[in-house]
């Protein structure tokens, strides 16, 4: 074992794991932050904290991570390259450490123009992938990224996104390969909505060997309406949402959407649990966290194992 | 080439409204090139300029002059004749331009009538893009002669990230994605392999934040 993560633990003993999300507040409420993690506390191994999320002001992911850390729960804290230089974002992860934070995530981050702030400069001075490798360093040589040693280093599982779907297609596993040799520990993937090409994709992973070397946690989203759907299909960059699941949900009432949205998620994770590459599941119910331990539990995925 | 676009009327208009005699110096370079300060664009700009004194019933004398290169003490140097009679000069050089003339004309009032844009190559009649952002460690020769720094909205420098869409960026059909492009022509080269090699975080000192680059050519200086 790498760290002392809950999220380790749980992939490392070969069971699936779940991870869901919570975004935080636009505002210095601590409440907030924790009635949402309350709703899925005891049917996750890891709640992931979204950092600025589609380039939008909000609490900080390591005051939210704390939070939740502090309530003895597991964050995952996402930290995206977008908003602060190397030196920020190395602070960041000892400070998180410093308060028992063990898991996080990698990402370049959603660009300003998407967001209430566009703008302002995005920084960009290392990108995802060399944000791997900086925390990699930082915990395994205990080294700072500009070379000097470290007084304690922060044990971090380290996760990345993975998208499967976005262009060029060919290029996807390559990249999870890059990722790889990065030093990454785990991807989320993007939702999965079009699952004969997530199955190609992981087909070229498995036909590489990385799902030996990375854990993949394949991405869910329950639809709550087909006005959602279309949305994310015409409007979120880097989605692939088949016309199928359009018709399927505009083929029931609107009041009927929401649940036929949540069946889609475990219909969804039924057929990716086959697949054997996948070790886990990743649930991002958007504004919809109190539905997700009835996606877990339908899936079979509940109870979550102790350790 | 760098490129500049001119300013607009309103604030070139404010600028000299307390002069009545300016001295208008266009640069034969890159802005000629361009069409933001050529000699072509000195002489539109005058008449705009004394037509817009007009309409307010003053008159302003303009005396118009387009340096070989504006951003060169050489030529900057003609100026000598003429500049004594002018109250400011209004420069529509880019930011290199009108900073040499600052510095060598202490004393006078000079101002800048274009809006220096970035450097970028011509890609069709009258449409210009951003080729580079002179990091100073050029990344081409790994790149296959695409510059993620300057092309990817994100600067990425170990491949797309997960916003691409029909070979376009996430923030707009108006941008192509620069790894897509760059994956395109590496696989067209045979060059695939080149992508999975990891580039580790740069050195960005090269690309400046630590007061104005410098290049002092010892074989050159006298």
């Amino acid at each position: 074992m790498k760290t002392e993560s809950r999220l380790e633990k749980v992939l490392t003993s070969g069971a699936l794991a779940v991870t869901s999300e919570v975004g935080p507040p636009r505002g210095v409420d601590p409440e907030i932050v924790k009635t949402k993690a309350n709703m899925i506390k005891d049917h996750v191994d890891g709640i992931n904290v979204t950092d600025n999320q589609t380039a939008m002001v909000r609490m900080s992911s390591v005051a939210a991570g704390i939070i939740i850390k502090q309530m003895g729960l597991d964050p995952i804290i996402q930290m995206v390259t977008r908003d602060r230089n190397r030196l920020a974002m190395q602070s960041e992860v000892i400070g998180a450490a410093a308060f028992g934070i063990d898991t996080m995530l990698c990402l370049s981050g959603d660009h300003p123009k998407f967001g209430d702030h566009p703008m302002a400069k995005g920084v960009y001075d290392i990108d995802s992938i060399q944000l791997i490798q900086t925390v990699k360093n930082m915990r395994d040589e205990g080294k700072f990224q500009g070379g000097a040693e470290m007084k304690g280093s922060p044990k971090m599982f380290i996760g990345a996104a993975a998208n499967p779907f976005a262009d060029p297609f060919e290029l996807r596993v390559m990249r999870l390969a890059k990722k790889a040799k990065a030093g990454v520990d785990f991807v989320q993937t993007q939702c999965i909505f079009n699952l004969d090409k997530f199955e190609l994709w992981m087909k070229g992973v498995e036909d590489r060997g990385l799902d030996k070397e990375v854990h993949v946690l394949a991405g869910i989203t329950p639809m709550k309406s087909v006005g959602m759907a279309r949305y994310m299909k015409n409007k979120v960059p880097g989605m692939d949402i088949p016309d199928e699941v359009i018709k399927r949900l505009s083929g029931v009432t609107k009041e009927q959407q929401p649940e036929e949205g949540i069946k889609i998620a475990v219909e969804s994770i039924e057929r990716l649990k086959e697949i054997k590459g996948v070790h886990g599941f990743h649930i991002m119910a958007i504004e919809w966290e109190e539905r997700v331990p009835e996606i877990v539990e339908q899936a079979g995925l509940y109870p979550r194992p102790e350790f | 080439m760098i490129t500049a676009e001119q300013k607009p009327m309103q604030e070139i208009i404010q600028y000299i409204a307390p002069y009545d005699k300016i001295l208008l110096i266009g640069c034969n370079e890159c802005v000629t090139v361009c069409a933001a300060g050529g000699r072509k664009e000195v002489g539109l700009l005058a008449s705009a300029l004394k037509l817009d004194r007009l309409k307010h019933g003053k008159t302003i004398d303009i005396k118009e002059i387009t340096l070989e290169r504006q951003c060169d003490p050489e030529y900057v140097e003609e100026l000598v004749a003429t500049i004594d009679d002018a109250d400011a000069v209004l420069s529509m050089a880019c930011g290199c331009g009108v900073q040499t003339i600052a510095e060598r004309f202490n004393k006078k009032h000079v101002y800048p009538a274009v809006n220096t844009k970035f450097m970028g190559a011509s890609q069709s009649q009258g449409v210009w893009v951003e080729r580079c952002q002179g990091c100073g460690d050029c990344m081409l020769g790994i790149t296959a002669g695409i510059c993620p720094v300057s092309r990817c909205s994100k600067s990425l420098l170990n491949g797309p990230c997960g916003g691409t869409s029909n070979g376009q960026c996430e923030i707009g059909p108006e941008t192509d994605c620069a790894w897509v492009l760059i994956w395109e022509r590496l696989k067209a080269l045979g060059l695939e392999s080149r992508y999975e090699e990891l580039v580790e975080a740069r050195d960005w000192r090269p690309a400046g934040g630590a007061g104005p680059r410098k290049i002092i050519r010892e074989d050159l200086v006298l």
